[in-house]
């Protein structure tokens, strides 16, 4: 065994009150994703932040703190859009979370309520090198619910969420109308209805705001925060994800947006090379597909090309593990990104979907996405090339905490 | 070869592959057309890195191949080329045996199988449900599969009979048989067991639990000896012999060691209920997925029974899978077990199976042991190593051109040859399509007759 992997696993157990100490992390290959890579690296980390950074040879070190060294280092992975945490890997009534069928519209319904930290499928995936995911309710009811965003420190979810309501979770299509929509009565059984269930409730949501406007208290109606949560939508402070994987859908929700003056995140997005250029003309950022995704039924048309059409197009896109009701439980973004770059986006490219541009997408480029001073010490320590499959992860660090990287899972 | 008893077809092979017979698009297409067209005549592929997988790679080499099958290989310069040879320079590209699936669903699944009606269906024949036009096929061509074993499901505790296929370019189920010495066409059987097949709450003449679903597997083998041994008694009997049972007579079959019983379980326990019934009946078995293989391997290699493993991204999805690993591989490999890969497709996607081999080198796997598991392993699984699973003089010529080394991530499958016919090529518009996917990337093939060229003419005739 790799001595290095030795010592990264003792560290590991000796790091719950490391995250104050000091780090040097020295990289023969660090991608900092705000500027070019530097050879022969070092990132100097105190107090769960980066300090600074730059090559070995000019940069100051401190001489006290830990040493930690790998081939490659990158920006901790960043999932765009995850069930991790809610939908569990044993898929047994007990650890599925992530769906409530008692109402079609829920978008009251939060994240931070059901995130279990300590589900088996967290530490996994952080042994892979993610460190930051958005996770909520699945993209399989009308308003399924909401996200959070969360660093995979696996502690709970009150200490481990940076934004406890980031998104309403929208799904248009099929996978938003219930098998049983007809006899139930209470879900939408096709597009138009979901929505016009969308459209009403959104004008619900305006006037119960304008109501709150008046200065009459007793005027003001009886709290309802399913309501609140879409005024949030409207504002952009907790804007929709539309989860469309058709383009009839991608269009649907490009012309929700516009009667609505929403500024949404499209996800998904199957046929998104079908609608490109609507979907460049409206400015909104996408949250692709997983790229090894199943192609069928409704994502039947998935291509592996549409990450570099959307990059060629210049629209901003994420690349997410997405949700799974089978196996595999999770798909990591490492991969599902790291196959792209034989499919039309350069390495760069590949690694900024799930680095970079999901931290812009999630309104948190301040805090992570890059290796900047100043910004949370997230970081993946890697033996060599992250995207090839016979590489491991040898640790990742979040918020200047190390944890093990994948030979305990492996 | 059933190729060459309708050649029209081969070259009508998609409609929307219409464009293979124009002029060339490129250089790849005009062999794609000539190995179409031109089997009568040897091919030398000349200066790939050649991974026969039996015996080492050869840096530069040479691979001729003759009407189907592979005349000669070995490094540049050492192999004669026959004097009518075509010559395909292949510099800078990586050949490799075609990719064996010793457990796939494409071909339309789940449409096929044994039903709800009972546990024990082993006179199902999954031929009768695959359709063969079923996008999944070609999909599986892009990834470099030349053979699968095509099963029905895990949701009785015998499903039925698998068929070993080759992904020919053919249209037709018929045309893609394996046709055996005896005249069979090569299958196996599928069997269950932990708790796809456990569904009493739902059905009620399946098993409730893991010992009835023993005890059941058990009954129908005893029946079935019994029913072979009143036919060898009563053989001159037309009255005393036992009427036909067209599942007896398959579950004979596989006590007789005729046909492996491919055998699908998960939990450790449940691979030794496998080993158990092995031990009783004495059939051949193949253990299929064996996520916690890594708990019992040496169970395993006492028992000498071969692995056919899926490769998952996550452990989990059921609560049976909850301990798969990467290991897996490597640990059946030191305790000196037969491993193959599977693909499981729709579990995974036939386009990422070369992944499979690279996430167990990753779980410790020798790089070696990772590529045969891909070929010559799951050709031995299948009992037709004598045939494909490696680059040798005499085998069929499967074979896949790689960019580069098959266990990066960044390289492509750009040809897959079958018997010599080139049956996807990624610079081919029509075949791109599947292998990236797209619009029109999960449709059936459009109507493949030999006399209707596109899918239009095929409409206004019908």
């Amino acid at each position: 065994m790799n001595p290095f992997i030795c010592f990264l696993a003792l560290a590991a157990l000796a790091s719950s009150t490391l995250s104050a100490q000091t780090l040097v992390v020295r990289a023969g290959m660090l991608h900092t994703m705000a500027g070019p890579p530097i050879e022969d690296a070092v990132v100097i980390i105190a107090n769960g932040k980066i300090v600074r950074l730059g090559p070995a040879a000019s940069t100051a070190t401190p001489r006290t703190g830990r040493v930690l060294e790998a081939a490659v280092v990158i920006p901790g992975l960043i999932d765009a859009h995850s069930v991790l945490g809610l939908s569990g890997q044993l898929n047994q009534p007990h650890d599925q979370d992530q769906l409530d069928r008692s109402a079609p519209l829920q978008a009251d319904l939060r994240a931070i309520d059901a995130y279990n930290a300590k589900e088996p499928l967290v530490e996994f995936s952080r042994s892979l090198g993610i460190t930051t995911i958005n996770t909520g309710h699945a993209p399989r009811a009308l308003i399924s619910g909401t996200t959070m965003v969360a660093k995979l420190h696996a502690r709970t979810a009150d200490q481990d969420v940076i934004h406890p309501q980031r998104m309403i979770t929208v799904t248009l299509g099929q996978f938003g109308i219930p098998s049983d929509a007809s006899s139930t009565g209470k879900s939408p059984g096709t597009r138009p209805k979901s929505l016009a269930m969308l459209r009403a409730d959104l004008v619900k949501a305006q006037e119960y705001a304008a109501k709150f406007l008046l200065e009459d208290k007793t005027k003001h109606p009886a709290r309802n925060f399913h309501l609140e949560a879409l005024g949030r939508g409207i504002d952009g402070s907790q804007p929709l994800l539309v989860t469309a994987q058709r383009a009839i859908d991608i269009l649907g929700a490009l012309r929700l947006a516009r009667e609505f003056d929403l500024s949404i995140i499209l996800d998904g997005c199957a046929e998104a090379h079908l609608a490109l250029d609507e979907i460049k003309a409206s400015g909104f950022p996408v949250i692709l597909h997983p790229t090894m995704v199943r192609a069928a039924g409704e994502m039947e048309n998935i291509s592996m090309t549409t990450a570099a059409k959307l990059q060629a197009h210049g629209i901003p896109f994420a690349i997410q593990g997405g949700y799974e009701s089978y196996a595999p439980k999770t798909r990591n973004v490492l991969f599902e990104a790291g196959v792209l770059v034989a499919r039309g986006l350069t390495w760069d490219q590949a690694l900024a979907s799930i680095t970079k541009s999901p931290a812009q997408i999630l309104g948190l480029s301040d805090r992570i996405g890059t290796i900047e001073p100043g910004k949370d010490a997230d970081l993946a320590l890697y033996n060599g090339d992250p995207f090839e499959y016979t590489t491991h992860c040898l640790g990742t660090v979040i918020d200047g905490q190390l944890y093990p990287g994948e030979d305990d899972h492996i | 070869m059933a190729a060459t008893d309708n050649p029209c077809c081969q070259n009508d092979r998609n409609p929307q592959d219409y464009s293979m017979l124009k002029p060339s698009l490129s250089a790849a297409l005009i062999i794609a057309a000539l190995s179409a067209f031109a089997q009568t005549s040897p091919v030398a592929y000349l200066g790939a890195k050649i991974i026969p997988v039996h015996g080492d790679p050869i840096e530069q080499g040479i691979l001729v191949i003759d009407a189907g099958k592979i005349v000669a290989l070995g490094p540049l310069g050492s192999v004669t080329i026959p004097a009518n040879a075509t010559h395909v320079d292949v510099t800078g590209k990586t050949i490799m045996p075609g990719l064996v699936d010793s457990h796939s669903h494409i071909g339309g699944w789940p449409g096929f199988g044994a039903d709800d009606s009972s546990p024990i269906q082993p006179e199902t024949r999954v031929i009768d449900g695959i359709d063969a036009r079923d996008a999944t096929v070609q999909r599986a061509q892009s990834g470099g599969i030349t053979t699968a074993n095509i099963m029905p499901g895990s949701g009785n505790l015998v499903s039925g009979q698998t068929l070993y296929a080759k992904l020919r370019d053919v249209g037709s189920i018929e045309d893609m048989v394996i046709t055996l010495p005896d005249g069979r066409m090569a299958g196996g059987v599928k069997m269950a067991n932990g708790t796809n097949s456990i569904k009493q709450t739902t059905h009620a003449k399946f098993p409730g639990s893991r010992a009835k679903s023993a005890a059941l597997v058990r009954e129908a083998f005893v029946a079935a000896g019994e029913y072979r041994d009143k036919l060898a008694l009563h053989a001159d009997d037309p009255e005393k012999r036992p009427a036909r049972d067209l599942g007896l007579e398959t579950l004979v079959e596989v006590l007789a060691g005729r046909r492996t019983v491919q055998h699908h379980t998960h939990r450790h326990d449940d691979i030794l209920t496998v080993l158990r019934l092995k031990r009783e009946f004495g059939f051949n078995v193949v253990l299929q997925h064996v996520s916690e293989g890594w708990k019992v391997a040496d169970q395993i290699a006492a028992a000498g029974v071969a692995c056919s493993l899926i490769v998952l991204d996550s452990p989990g999805g059921k609560l049976e899978a909850r301990d798969f690993a990467w290991r897996t591989g490597a640990v059946l490999e030191k305790a000196g077990v037969l491993v193959g890969f599977h693909t499981d497709d729709y579990i995974v996607d036939s386009r990422f199976f070369l992944r499979a081999a690279a996430l167990a080198v990753r779980g410790g796997m020798s790089r070696e042991g990772a590529l045969r598991a891909l070929t010559i392993n799951n050709a031995k699984i299948l009992e037709l190593d004598d045939r494909i699973g490696s680059l040798e003089p005499g085998k069929d010529a499967d074979f896949i051109v790689l960019s580069g080394d098959p266990l990066s991530a960044y390289t492509r499958i750009e040809q897959t040859y079958i018997e010599g016919q080139c049956v996807f090529d990624i610079t081919d518009p029509a075949d791109q399509l599947f292998a990236d996917g797209g619009f029109g990337a999960s449709a059936p093939t459009a109507p493949y007759l030999c006399c209707y060229s596109t899918q239009i003419d095929f409409a206004q005739n019908h």
